[in-house]
């Protein structure tokens, strides 16, 4: 493998790392603050759908990226409803709505657009344009961290920027700041939280509403940046990745960075080789697709650390107890 | 505390989630811009009508039965087996083994020997993500979604690499041998005047999906195992007091989830399609859940939840054909039934046990 080939497969390995990113880091918020949500895909899917609707629809693509995020949020209040005000359970709600939005997106699609479950394609303001970093051109000519910078880290889309701004933000949020001491004391002891008098509903519905809003943006990148449109089914189990990456970070930002940035890559080998020729044997494609499920089992049997969940997670919180 | 008679809550609760869920489907499809009393005319007239609308409806029913009692089983041991997608497909893989490399000289001895297979391997998928729950304490649901994917891309290789036959474009197996084709409705109950069921894929397999619904009834309410299962479901601390081991309940009841999903490969591998595709099981294994759910885990609810399903896909598949609505709103209709029957209940179950607290008769504390 030469130079620009590896170039090529870590510029793809941003891209592709970048809704799984997003949909981890709301999981995370999710999860830390005992709510297990495995519809982050069925988030993903209605905003990507939302989003590149509204994109075409006013030619805007910000209005589209809002569009997506009241969707997802829309689901996010389901699930909360669900889970929080109703104490069902959480599980059972995230496949129903990963099923709603799988089947209402392609039924509205058909109905707006007739052309079998996808959007027209979005052109000129209606999609994501790459915006290239301050100091691209006059750091080009450096050798080999030039092009790196060119290629790799600059002139992507703003929302790969803003995915991985995300990462520090959500390590200051939960460990530097009240509202994160709290939001991880509700997903371990909620009877301690509720005893020192903070609201257990609010704080659980606001971070579900905080990851309605990070899964709004995965799906709106991906069907206005990553893909000029949206297609049934486009986040073809992402959003399960992204659940398989949290559990792989062992619900810790950093390590969501980086379990993402790994099964980014991994995806991005699957798309440039079909079949990864390793010299000695070749890797068949298949095995890079099962790979981040495949790892995120191990790391659940144990045998590589040990993956403990929040304690409260998947309970509803009953005061009188 | 006074609680509601148990009547209502095994069918008043259920049947309100129903009507619920079927209310909002309704206001989907007028959405859609059709009525949907016409919708449901025409979904009946396709699915229940005719014979061969029979055949379909119960051909998709028999699928939904095997996974239905799948999902089923697990939850009485209170685990949510989400795989059954993924054992549906390995189980299509041991049906794809049996029929293909062995010479069978009738279709009753295939048979045999491909449900076994299915069973077998359907229920080895289901053995590690068990394993790893009842020894590591891995979540079962986690580990069976990523079985599912890790299923997706096991066939997919077996079937690109390993059987799909020399010059053939498609990654699927070669048709299954005549000798191992299984009768179907129309085989079996047309005479020579009338044909019934024509051309529709409902099999023999139907008969063994009904056997299963007695075998699992058998198996939870007459059985010591059964009666393991439930308490170890009901309270996983007294079922360890009562000498119960937790390890072998939650290994052997994931076995028979896995083994029942894995049936569901002799309906649609053999009886159907007669050979190995690519995602074999089309999310039936999904459909499972919303089918355990809406028949409360119980084989006689499971039965008809899978009829209702069967009826609703077939009659999914009218509506896409004359007023070009998308199937895909069969799947939002199933998301609306696994909603309110299972996650949003309280919403109905609340109110309701007001409501018989305010009315229950005076003096009767």
């Amino acid at each position: 493998m030469d130079f620009a080939t590896l170039l090529q497969l870590l510029e793809s390995t941003i891209r592709m790392s970048t809704p799984l990113l997003l949909a981890c880091l709301a999981g995370l918020f999710s999860e830390r603050s005992g709510i297990f949500d495995i519809g982050l895909e069925g988030k993903m899917l209605i905003a990507a759908f939302f989003s590149a609707a509204i994109a075409y629809n006013t030619g805007n693509v910000w209005l589209g990226l809002l569009a997506g995020i009241g969707a997802s949020l829309g689901l996010s209040a389901i699930h909360g409803l669900a889970s929080i005000t109703f104490r069902g359970n959480q599980l059972i709600s995230g496949v129903a709505l990963n099923f709603l939005a799988s089947g209402i997106t392609v039924l509205i699609a058909q109905s707006w657009y007739k052309q079998g479950g996808k959007t027209p394609t979005l052109t000129g303001g209606a999609r994501l344009n790459e915006i290239n970093l301050p100091l691209t051109e006059t750091l080009r000519d450096v050798p080999v961290l030039g092009p790196i910078y060119a290629q790799v880290i600059s002139g992507h889309a703003p929302l790969v920027y803003v995915a991985f701004l995300a990462v520090p933000a959500t390590w200051w949020l939960l460990f530097r700041t009240r509202f994160g001491l709290r939001l991880r004391a509700v997903g371990e002891a909620p009877e301690a939280v509720d005893t020192a008098g903070i609201s257990v509903i609010r704080l659980r519905y606001t971070a579900v509403a905080i990851c309605g809003i990070l899964c709004g943006i995965a799906g709106a990148y991906m069907a206005t940046g990553l893909q000029p449109f949206f297609g049934k089914e486009m986040t073809a189990g992402r959003g399960y990745i992204a659940l398989a990456a949290l559990i792989f970070a062992k619900w810790r930002p950093w390590y969501a960075l980086a379990a993402c940035l790994l099964f980014g890559f991994l995806q991005a080998v699957a798309i440039r080789f079909q079949n990864f020729d390793l010299g000695a044997f070749t890797v068949p494609v298949q095995v890079m697709d099962a790979l981040p499920y495949i790892l995120t089992v191990v790391i659940l049997a144990g045998f590589i650390g040990k993956a403990i969940p929040p304690r409260a997670g998947g309970t509803p919180y009953v005061k009188e107890r | 505390m006074d609680k509601m008679p148990a009547w209502a809550d095994a069918v008043l609760v259920p049947l309100i989630s129903i009507l619920i869920a079927a209310v909002l489907s309704a206001l989907v499809i007028a959405a859609l811009g059709m009525n949907p009393f016409e919708a449901f005319q025409l979904m009946v007239e396709g699915a229940l009508m005719k014979s061969s609308g029979w055949g379909y409806t119960l051909y998709y029913a028999t699928n939904f039965i095997f996974t239905g009692l799948a999902v089923a089983v697990a939850f009485h041991a209170r685990m949510f087996n989400i795989g059954g997608e993924g054992q549906a497909q390995i189980g299509g893989l041991g049906v794809a083994l049996a029929c293909l490399f062995i010479p069978w000289p009738h279709w009753s001895l295939a048979l045999i020997a491909a449900t076994l297979a299915a069973a077998l391997f359907g229920a080895a998928w289901a053995y590690i993500p068990a394993i790893l729950q009842a020894k590591r304490g891995s979540h079962i649901v986690i580990t069976t979604i990523m079985f599912n994917f890790i299923a997706a891309a096991l066939i997919n290789y077996v079937l690109v690499n390993l059987l799909r036959p020399a010059g053939a474009m498609e990654p699927a197996t070669a048709t299954f041998p005549a000798a191992t084709s299984l009768p179907t409705f129309q085989q079996m109950f047309s005479t020579s005047e009338t044909v019934l069921f024509r051309g529709s894929p409902a099999n023999i397999t139907f008969f063994i999906a009904v056997a299963a619904c007695i075998g699992v009834w058998l198996l939870i309410w007459r059985t010591r195992l059964g009666y393991e299962l439930r308490a170890f479901g009901f309270s996983e601390t007294g079922a360890k007091y009562a000498g119960i081991s937790p390890v072998k309940i939650t290994v052997v009841s994931m076995l028979i989830s896995g083994a029942l999903a894995g049936l569901m490969a002799i309906n649609a591998t053999m009886g159907e399609a007669e050979r190995l595709v690519l995602n074999a099981s089309e999310g039936a294994g999904f459909i499972g859940i919303a089918v355990a759910l809406m028949g409360r885990s119980h084989p006689v609810g499971v039965f008809l939840a899978a009829l209702l399903f069967g009826f609703l896909y077939q009659g999914g598949a009218e509506l896409a054909f004359w007023a070009n609505i998308p199937r895909e709103l069969v799947t939002v209709i199933q998301a609306l039934v696994i909603l309110f029957t299972g996650a949003l209940d309280n919403l109905v179950r609340w109110p309701l046990e007001r409501a018989f607290l305010a009315f229950r008769p005076k003096g009767a504390q």
